[in-house]
C-alpha cells in the first residue's frame, strides 16, 4: 500500500484535537477516483459471530452510516406476538412475552418479508410460528434424600430449547427446524414449581432494530479509529519500562539496548495514562488516524457478521437510490 | 514540635494495632438484636412481664352492694395468635392470612381469677378478658424462631423485619415516640426566670412540679395549687419547721443564705411557724374541686394538703407514713439547682440534650393503653355487680358471664388502627401515634421501623429541637430526616442503637448500699451538703449519699461488665451537681462500645478470629466484659476513640466498633456518603423510600392496594456494609445503569436524563404496578344481602355488553383478562336500604341496585388474581389484584443514590447514542452541570468504583468512612487498560467523529422512583362541573379543570388583557345569563320580577354563576344585594 498522508486526531491530555491544518474531511472535495484509490477494506479477524475489519480511507459519515444501519436497519426475525393460553408460573404475562421477544432466532431474515401492517394473519412468507408448552411436576421417581431442585422437580426451568417450531404452509419443506429456532439452547426463560404451566403460541416476524432492539441483528456494531503513537525522543531504562506499562501489552516494545519503540499501536486502548507521568509525558504524541476505522461487528446469530455488513451497504445503496429517484422526478 | 512528638511517642507507648475485620461485630450484633429489635423487645417485655404487673396492680375488684364480693386476678397471659371462627371456636392463624382476609393478628388475653359466686369462693383459670394485637416476630408470634423454609410455608418473607401489627388487614407501626425523661429535674429559663421543673410520673399520676424564682423569692408551683407557695412554707408543710434546718438542707454558704433570706422573711410575715400552719396555708391554696365527693367533704383542708404533698406534688418521691424528709431534701435540691443556675448559666440544662430524652416504644404505649382499658373493664364489672347483686335471682351472680372480651380487644384495635392514643387517667390525648407501614420498597418499610417521632409541634418554627444535637452521635442518624415542616423532629435510629427496657431497681439499690451509699434519711442537711459527698440518684429518686463516688462508679461498672447486673444499667457522675446518677429505666438510647483499658482495646485479634470461625457470638463479648453498652449520659462521661490510632492510654476508655454505624438504615445505602455534601445524603434518605424494587420474597402473594415492583432489580455494583447488613442486596430497588456524564441534545437541562431506547427495549427501568380492588358482600338485618350477577347481555344482539366483557359467569373478572376504563370488575348489586320486615316464606321481589366495582384509568390493566374469602364479620370478601407493566417514558423520575433526581428528558435510539472504543453505548446520559453545585463527589467515586468492579468481576465497597480507596480503584482501571481517571474517548453517534472531550462514564446505581407521568398527566378542554357553583371540578381524579390562579390573574390584570380575563374567569368557567330587574336591581325569575310584579325593566346580564349564587345566599340571610343597570354601549 502506498504511504498515505494520514489525517490525524491528536489525543491531548485533556481533549481530543484535530491535527493542525486539518480542517476535517468534510472540507475536502469529494473525488471518486481518489477515493477508490485510497479506499481499502481489510478483514483482520473473522469468527462465527464476530468480525473485525478495517475500513481505510473513508469519510466518517460513511463509516458511521454503516454502523448505524447495522444497529437499526438491517432486519432480523424475532418473536413479536405471544398468545398466552395458559400461564400459571410466577412470571407475569407481559414480562414473559418480553423475555421471549429478546431470544435471538436463527431464521434468516433475507428469506422473509415484512408482515404488512394491516395483516391479521401471518403467511408462510412473513411469519414463523412456535409453541412453548411446559408443565412442571414433582419428580416422584427421585429418592427423597436430595434437595436439589433438579432432582425434586421435572421442568423446573424453562429453556429456549423447549420452544417448538410449527411450520405453516410449505415452510416445513423449505426450512429445517435447526435453521429457524433459537440461536442458543440454554437461555433461561422462566423458573417453575409443580403446578405451574406454560402454554404459549409464539409468532415471530421480521423487523428492524429501530422499532425494537430485539430486531437488531447485532449484539453491537461499532468502530474505533486506529491509534497511532509517536515517540518524540529516545526513552530508555526505567522510563522505558514505565512507558511500556502505560500502554496495552504489546504496544511498546523494548529494544535490546533498553530503548523503547512503538511495536504495534493498533491494539492500544488509548487510556492516555502516560500523561500521568511528567517525566515521559513529553516523549509521546498520541493520535488516531481519522479515516482508518476498525470495525467490530458482533452478530446475534442469525446472520454472519460479514453478511450483516453487506446488508447494511445494500440498505444504504437502496436509500441513495430512492433519494435519487425522488430527486430525478422533478 | 511536630517532628519531635513521634519520637517521644515511640519511647513511651507502642502504637495500638488495628483490629482487622472489627466490623464483623456489627452483623454479629444485628444477628442478636436485629434491625427492629427495639420494638420487639419492648413488646415482649410488655406481654410477658408488664401485663402481669398491671393486672397485679389492679388485682382486686370490689362491689358496693356486697362487701363480701370480690374478684381477684391471680395471673394474666397472652396466648398465641388465633382467629375466632364462630362462637368459642378458634383456629390458629398466620400473619399473611390476616393480611389477605382483612383480619386482626391477635392473641387472646386470659387471666386466672378468684371470685365469689353466691357465697362460694371460686377459682377459674384461663378466663378470656380481651384480645391483644400481636407484633410480628414477637415472642408469641408464629414467625419467631422459624427457619427460612418454614417462613416460606407461612407465606412470609425471611427478610421481613417484623415489629408491626396487622389490624383489620392493615399493617400498622407504632412509631417510636420521643419525649423528655420523667422524674428528672430540669433547670431551664422560662420567660426570663430560672426554674427547676420535674415531671413526676407514677402508675397513677402524672404531675409537674416547678420551683421558680418569683420576685426574688423561691416559690413552689403546681397544677393542683391555685397559687404559688413560698418555698419555706412548703418546707414547713413537709415538717422541716426550723429555718436553720431549711437552710442546712438548701445550703449554708453566704450566697445561698443571701438568696434564701427573702423567702424566710416572707414566711415570717405570713406567720407560719408550724407544720400545721403551713399545711393550712397550702390547704387554702388548693384548687377547688368541681365535684366534691362524699369522702372529700368530711376532710379538712389540712388533711387535703397533707395528702396532696404526699401523693401529688413530686409524686415519684414516695412518702411513707407522712415522713416527708426525703421529699424535703428533693425539694431542697431543686432550690439549690435554681440558685446555682442564677449565677452560673452553664448549669441550665439543655432540653434538647439527648440524655434528657426517653423513647417510648410500642410496648410502653400499649401498656398505658391496656392499663386504661383494664381499669375501665374492672369498673364496668363493678358497676354490673353493683346493679345485679342486690336483685334476688335464681342463680347466684356469676361475674365470669359478664366479662366481655371485646372491650379490651376493640379498645386496643381501634387505638392502633386510628393512631389516637387517649389515656383517660393521664388526660393524655395523642394523635398519629401509629402509621400504616409503607411498603413502597423494602427500605421504606425498614426505615419506618426505625423512625422516631418527636412530640413537638410541627408548625412551630423553632430551631432548637430541630437541629442536630452532638449527643445524638451514634444514636440517631445525622442524615435521615425529612425536609420541610417535620425537619429535625422526625428522626431515625442509627444502625447499632438499642433502646433499653425497664429493669428492676431493687438489686441496684441494694448493690449501691453495699458499695457505700448511705441512706439520706439518717443524715442531716449539713452532712448531705458536705462538699466531699456526692448524692446518688436512682432513676431520678434520691438513693443516698456517697463519700467515695469513684469507687461506687467503679464497682457498678465492674458488676455490669461481669454480667451481675443488667448490661443496660448506666452510671455516671455530674461533677457540677456533685451527684452520681444511676439509670435502669426504659427508653434510654444506648449502643455498644469496645472497652479500652490501659490504652489497649480488650477485644483482641484472636477474639475476632473466633468470631469469624463462629465460636464466638456477640453475647459472648458482652459476657466476657469486652464490650459494653453505654447510654447517652454515660457516653458523655467516657472518652471514646473512633479508631485504634486515636487511643490515648491515659484517657481513652472505649473504642468505637465501626464508625459507619452512626448512620441509619436509609443513609447506609449511600455509597461514599462521607464525600457528599450533607444535604444530598438527606435527600437520598427521603428518595430511597420512594424507589421501586422488591418488597419482600412474598410480594407475589400479597394483595396490597398499591405496590410497585421492578421487573429486573439488581444489586448495586458499589455496595456498602450496611447494604449487606440490611439485606438490601437481596431485596434491591434499582438497576446499575451505564452513565455517561456529558451533554446531549439540550433535552438534558435541569437534571433531565437521556435514556437509551435499546436499554429500555431490553428491560431497563421496566416496572410493575399492582393495584387492588375489593368489596365485601354484606348481609343486612332485613334478611337481604348483597349479590353478584353474571354478565348482562345486550337484548338485541345477545352479546355480552362491553362493560361486562371480562366478567366470568360468576360475575367476577377472571384472571389474565385485560381491563379497560369503566369496565366492571365485580358486578355487585345491593338491596334497597328500606327497612322491610320479612314477609312470610315467599322470596321478596326487591329491586336491587347496581353497585359495580369498576376499573378507572386511562391505561388498561390485567387481572393478576382474584381472591374470594370471608372477613371477620363473616361476610364474603373479594379482592382483585390488577397489574400494569410500565416502560420508562419521557417524564418518569429516576434518581441515583446521591440525592440527584431527574426526569427522563429524551429517549434516544441506540445508534444516536455516543459509543466508546469498546462499542459500549451508555444506558443513560447525565448532564455534568448536575455536579458543581451539588458537590456529590460520592457519585463520581461510585461510578469509578463500579467501573473497576465490572472489570475485576467483584463488588466494590463504598461504606461510609471507609470503603475502597479511589487510588486503588483507579489503579484497577489502569490495569484493565482504562484511563486512570475513568474518562474515555467517545464517538458521536450522529456524526461518527470522536468527541472533543473525554467522557467520564461507568455504572451508577439508579433508582426508579414511584412518580411516573402516567399517574400525573392530565389535561381537559371540557368536562364535569361542580353542582353547586357550576365551576369546573378540581383535581385530576375528577377530570378537573386547570386553574388560572390568583397570581396568573394578577399578571393578566397587569397586562391589561381584560377580554382574556373575562373569557378565562367567566366564559370558560361558570358563565350564566341572569335576569335582573332594572327597577329594583334584584334577581328576576324567568324574566319576571317578583318584587315589582312586572317584566318591564328586566334585562339579561351575563355573570358568573357563583356571583348569582352569592346574591341568592345573601338574600336568604336578609341582605339584599341590588344591581344598578346602565346602558352598556
Amino acid at each position: 500500500m502506498p504511504k498515505r498522508d494520514k489525517p490525524l486526531v491528536l489525543l491531548e491530555e485533556f481533549r481530543v484535537k484535530n491535527a493542525p491544518e486539518d480542517y476535517g474531511m468534510a472540507d475536502k472535495k469529494w473525488n471518486f477516483k481518489k477515493f477508490v484509490k485510497g479506499f481499502s477494506i481489510d478483514i483482520k479477524r473473522m469468527e462465527n459471530s464476530e468480525m473485525e475489519f478495517d475500513l481505510i480511507g473513508i469519510q466518517p459519515a460513511f463509516a458511521n452510516a454503516f454502523r448505524r444501519l447495522m444497529l437499526s436497519e438491517v432486519p432480523s426475525m424475532a418473536i413479536e406476538k405471544v398468545m398466552i393460553k395458559n400461564n400459571t408460573s410466577i412470571i407475569q404475562d407481559e414480562v414473559l412475552a418480553h423475555r421471549l421477544g429478546l431470544i435471538p432466532l436463527k431464521a434468516d431474515p433475507r428469506l422473509f418479508e415484512y408482515r404488512p401492517e394491516d395483516a391479521t394473519e401471518g403467511t408462510e412468507f412473513d411469519t414463523l410460528e412456535f409453541t412453548l408448552k411446559v408443565k412442571c411436576t414433582a419428580n416422584t421417581a427421585q429418592s427423597k434424600d436430595s434437595y436439589r431442585t433438579e432432582d425434586l422437580y421435572i421442568n423446573h426451568s424453562v429453556y429456549s430449547s423447549q420452544i417448538k417450531w410449527h411450520p405453516i404452509g410449505n415452510q416445513a419443506s423449505v426450512y429445517k427446524e435447526a435453521d429457524v429456532g433459537s440461536v442458543h439452547d440454554n437461555i433461561l426463560i422462566s423458573k417453575m414449581r409443580p403446578g405451574h404451566e406454560l402454554d404459549l403460541h409464539l409468532v415471530a416476524v421480521k423487523g428492524i432494530g429501530k422499532d425494537h432492539a430485539k430486531f437488531s441483528p447485532v449484539a453491537t456494531a461499532s468502530y474505533r479509529l486506529l491509534p497511532e503513537i509517536k515517540l518524540t525522543r529516545e526513552v530508555s531504562g526505567s522510563q522505558a519500562t514505565l512507558l511500556q506499562s502505560c500502554f496495552s501489552p504489546g504496544v511498546i516494545g523494548l529494544g535490546p539496548d533498553g530503548k523503547a519503540f512503538v511495536r504495534d499501536a493498533r491494539y492500544d486502548t488509548c487510556s492516555r495514562n502516560v500523561y500521568r507521568y511528567d517525566e515521559i509525558k513529553d516523549a509521546v504524541i498520541l493520535s488516531r488516524v481519522r479515516d482508518h476505522f476498525i470495525f467490530n461487528v458482533e452478530s446475534v446469530g442469525a446472520m454472519s457478521p460479514n453478511i450483516i455488513f453487506v446488508e447494511a451497504v445494500k440498505i444504504l445503496k437502496d436509500k441513495c437510490k430512492s433519494l435519487l429517484d425522488e430527486l430525478n422526478k422533478f | 514540635m511536630g517532628e519531635i512528638a513521634p519520637e517521644w511517642d515511640k519511647g513511651h507507648r507502642e502504637p495500638v494495632k488495628t483490629l482487622e475485620d472489627k466490623w464483623k461485630l456489627v452483623p454479629s450484633f444485628l444477628q442478636v438484636k436485629g434491625l427492629v429489635k427495639q420494638h420487639i423487645d419492648s413488646f415482649n417485655y410488655f406481654i410477658n412481664v408488664e401485663i402481669k404487673k398491671i393486672v397485679q396492680a389492679n388485682e382486686k375488684v370490689f362491689c358496693d352492694s356486697d362487701p363480701l364480693f370480690y374478684v381477684k386476678y391471680l395471673n394474666a397471659y397472652v396466648g398465641t395468635p388465633d382467629l375466632e371462627e364462630g362462637f368459642n371456636v378458634t383456629k390458629p392463624t398466620t400473619p399473611h392470612e390476616c393480611r389477605l382476609r382483612d383480619m386482626t393478628y391477635s392473641a387472646p388475653i386470659t387471666v386466672d381469677i378468684e371470685y365469689i359466686r353466691g357465697n362460694q369462693r371460686v377459682i377459674k383459670n384461663k378466663q378470656l378478658i380481651g384480645r391483644m394485637p400481636l407484633m410480628l416476630r414477637s415472642s408469641n408470634c408464629v414467625l419467631t424462631n422459624k427457619s427460612d423454609k418454614e417462613l416460606a410455608h407461612l407465606n412470609e418473607c425471611p427478610h421481613d423485619p417484623g415489629g408491626y401489627f396487622i389490624i383489620r388487614g392493615q399493617e400498622k407501626v407504632i412509631l417510636i415516640q420521643e419525649q423528655l425523661s420523667r422524674n428528672r429535674m430540669i433547670v431551664d429559663e422560662f420567660k426570663g426566670a430560672i426554674q427547676c421543673q420535674v415531671t413526676s410520673s407514677t402508675h397513677e399520676k402524672k404531675t409537674r412540679t416547678i420551683v421558680i424564682l418569683k420576685n426574688s423569692k423561691y416559690v413552689l408551683r403546681h397544677n393542683a395549687l391555685s397559687d404559688d407557695i413560698p418555698i419555706t412554707v412548703a418546707f414547713k408543710a413537709m415538717g422541716i419547721c426550723s429555718d436553720q434546718e431549711i437552710m442546712q438542707l438548701v445550703g449554708t454558704d453566704d450566697a445561698t443564705v443571701k438568696k434564701m433570706a427573702p423567702c424566710i422573711v416572707d414566711c415570717h410575715n405570713l406567720k407560719i411557724f408550724t407544720q400545721n400552719q403551713a399545711l393550712a396555708y397550702v390547704g387554702s391554696k388548693l384548687k377547688v374541686k368541681r365535684f366534691p365527693t362524699a369522702n372529700s367533704k368530711s376532710r379538712t383542708p389540712i388533711d387535703e394538703a397533707r395528702d396532696l404533698l404526699a401523693t401529688t406534688i413530686l409524686a415519684h418521691v414516695t412518702v411513707e407514713n407522712f415522713n416527708f424528709y426525703v421529699k424535703a431534701i428533693y425539694l431542697a435540691i431543686m432550690v439549690k439547682r435554681v440558685i446555682e443556675a442564677e449565677t452560673n448559666k452553664a448549669a441550665i440544662d439543655d432540653p434538647d440534650y439527648y440524655g434528657n430524652k426517653r423513647l417510648e416504644l410500642a410496648g410502653s404505649l400499649l401498656a398505658l393503653m391496656f392499663e386504661d382499658l383494664f381499669k375501665r373493664f374492672n369498673w364496668e364489672l363493678k358497676s354490673i355487680a353493683d346493679k345485679i347483686i342486690p336483685k334476688v335471682k335464681a342463680a347466684p351472680f356469676d361475674v365470669v358471664k359478664h366479662m366481655r372480651p371485646d372491650l379490651i380487644a376493640n379498645g386496643l384495635f381501634t387505638a392502633i388502627s386510628s393512631g389516637n392514643w387517649t389515656i383517660k387517667r393521664f388526660k393524655m390525648e395523642r394523635h398519629g401515634v401509629t402509621q400504616v407501614l409503607s411498603r413502597l420498597s423494602y427500605i421504606s418499610a425498614l426505615g419506618m421501623m426505625t423512625r422516631v417521632n418527636s412530640q413537638f409541634e410541627k408548625t412551630r418554627k423553632v430551631s432548637g429541637p430541630r437541629s442536630l444535637q452532638p449527643s445524638q452521635w451514634g444514636m440517631l442518624c445525622p442524615s435521615d430526616t425529612p425536609e420541610g415542616e417535620a425537619c429535625g423532629l422526625v428522626k431515625n435510629l442509627a444502625l447499632m442503637t438499642h433502646i433499653t427496657t425497664e429493669c428492676s431497681e431493687i438489686p441496684i439499690s441494694r448493690l449501691a448500699c453495699n458499695a457505700g451509699v448511705e441512706d439520706v434519711r439518717l443524715l442531716g442537711g449539713e452532712e448531705i451538703n458536705h462538699p466531699a459527698v456526692y448524692m446518688v440518684f436512682l432513676n431520678g429518686n434520691i438513693l443516698g449519699v456517697s463519700r467515695q463516688y469513684k469507687k461506687l462508679i467503679r464497682v457498678f461498672r465492674m458488676f455490669r461488665r461481669r454480667g451481675l447486673i443488667s448490661a443496660f444499667v448506666s452510671i455516671y457522675p455530674n461533677h457540677n451537681q456533685r451527684t452520681v446518677y444511676i439509670c435502669s429505666d426504659g427508653g434510654r438510647l444506648c449502643r455498644p462500645y469496645i472497652i479500652v483499658e490501659k490504652g489497649h482495646p480488650l477485644v483482641q485479634q484472636h477474639h475476632i478470629n473466633e468470631l469469624n470461625r463462629g465460636i464466638r457470638k456477640f453475647q459472648d463479648f458482652l459476657n466476657d466484659g469486652l464490650i459494653e453498652y453505654l447510654d447517652v449520659n454515660e457516653e458523655n462521661d467516657s472518652h471514646i476513640a473512633t479508631v485504634e490510632s486515636e487511643i490515648d492510654p491515659y484517657v481513652t476508655t472505649h473504642l468505637e466498633i465501626e464508625p459507619f454505624t452512626i448512620l441509619g438504615v436509609c443513609a447506609g445505602l449511600v455509597p461514599y456518603p462521607h464525600h457528599n455534601q450533607s444535604p444530598r445524603n438527606t435527600y437520598q434518605c427521603a428518595m430511597g423510600k420512594q424507589a421501586m424494587g422488591t418488597i419482600g420474597y412474598n410480594q407475589k402473594n400479597r394483595i396490597d392496594t398499591l405496590m410497585y415492583n421492578l421487573v429486573y432489580p439488581q444489586c448495586p455494583m458499589v455496595k456498602t456494609r450496611t447494604i449487606e447488613l440490611t439485606n438490601f442486596d437481596k431485596l434491591p430497588a434499582g438497576q446499575n445503569a451505564t452513565v455517561a456524564v456529558m451533554s446531549y441534545s439540550g433535552y438534558d437541562i435541569e437534571d433531565a436524563l437521556i435514556l437509551n431506547k435499546a436499554s429500555i427495549d431490553r428491560g431497563y427501568g421496566r416496572c410493575l404496578v399492582y393495584k387492588s380492588a375489593k368489596t365485601t358482600m354484606k348481609r343486612y338485618s332485613n334478611q337481604t344481602s348483597d349479590r353478584i350477577l353474571g354478565p348482562s347481555r345486550d337484548v338485541a344482539t345477545g352479546k355480552v355488553i362491553r362493560a361486562h366483557e371480562i366478567l366470568d359467569t360468576d360475575g367476577i373478572a377472571s384472571p389474565g383478562e385485560m381491563v379497560e376504563n369503566r369496565q366492571v370488575l365485580i358486578n355487585k348489586q345491593m338491596p334497597p336500604a328500606t327497612i322491610n320486615p320479612v314477609t312470610q316464606g315467599q322470596p321478596q321481589q326487591v329491586e336491587y341496585k347496581d353497585v359495580p366495582i369498576t376499573y378507572k384509568g386511562p391505561v388498561e390493566s390485567y387481572v393478576e388474581k382474584v381472591m374470594v374469602s370471608s372477613n371477620s364479620e363473616d361476610a364474603f370478601l373479594i379482592k382483585i389484584l390488577l397489574r400494569q407493566t410500565r416502560i420508562p417514558e419521557i417524564g418518569d423520575k429516576f434518581s441515583s443514590r446521591h440525592g440527584q433526581k431527574g426526569v427522563t428528558g429524551l429517549i434516544v435510539q441506540q445508534e444516536d447514542m455516543p459509543f466508546n472504543d469498546r462499542g459500549i453505548c451508555p444506558d443513560m446520559i447525565m448532564n455534568p452541570h448536575g455536579f458543581p453545585s451539588r458537590m456529590t463527589v460520592g457519585k463520581t467515586i461510585e461510578l469509578l468504583a463500579g467501573k473497576a468492579g465490572l472489570m475485576e468481576g467483584k463488588f466494590h465497597y463504598g461504606t461510609a468512612f471507609g470503603g475502597s480507596k479511589v487510588l486503588d480503584v483507579c489503579k484497577e482501571l489502569e490495569k484493565h487498560g482504562y484511563n486512570y481517571h475513568g474518562k474515555d474517548i467517545f464517538y458521536s453517534g450522529l456524526t461518527g467523529e470522536p468527541l472533543e472531550a473525554y467522557i467520564y462514564s461507568g455504572p451508577v446505581y439508579y433508582q426508579k422512583l414511584k412518580h411516573m407521568v402516567q399517574d400525573k398527566m392530565h389535561a381537559r378542554a371540557r368536562g364535569p362541573r361542580a353542582v353547586l357553583t357550576r365551576q369546573p371540578t378540581e383535581g385530576r381524579s375528577r377530570d378537573g379543570g386547570l386553574r388560572l390562579g390568583e397570581m396568573e390573574r394578577d399578571c393578566l390584570i397587569g397586562y391589561g388583557a381584560s377580554m382574556l380575563l373575562m373569557e378565562r374567569l367567566m366564559l370558560a368557567s361558570d358563565a350564566f345569563s341572569a335576569d335582573i330587574c332594572g327597577t329594583c336591581g334584584r334577581l328576576a325569575a324567568r324574566a319576571w320580577c317578583h318584587a315589582c310584579r312586572s317584566s318591564a325593566a328586566v334585562s339579561t346580564v351575563e355573570m358568573p354563576y357563583a356571583c348569582k349564587l352569592l346574591f341568592q345566599e345573601l338574600a336568604s340571610m336578609n341582605i339584599v344585594p341590588k344591581l344598578t343597570l346602565k346602558k352598556y354601549c
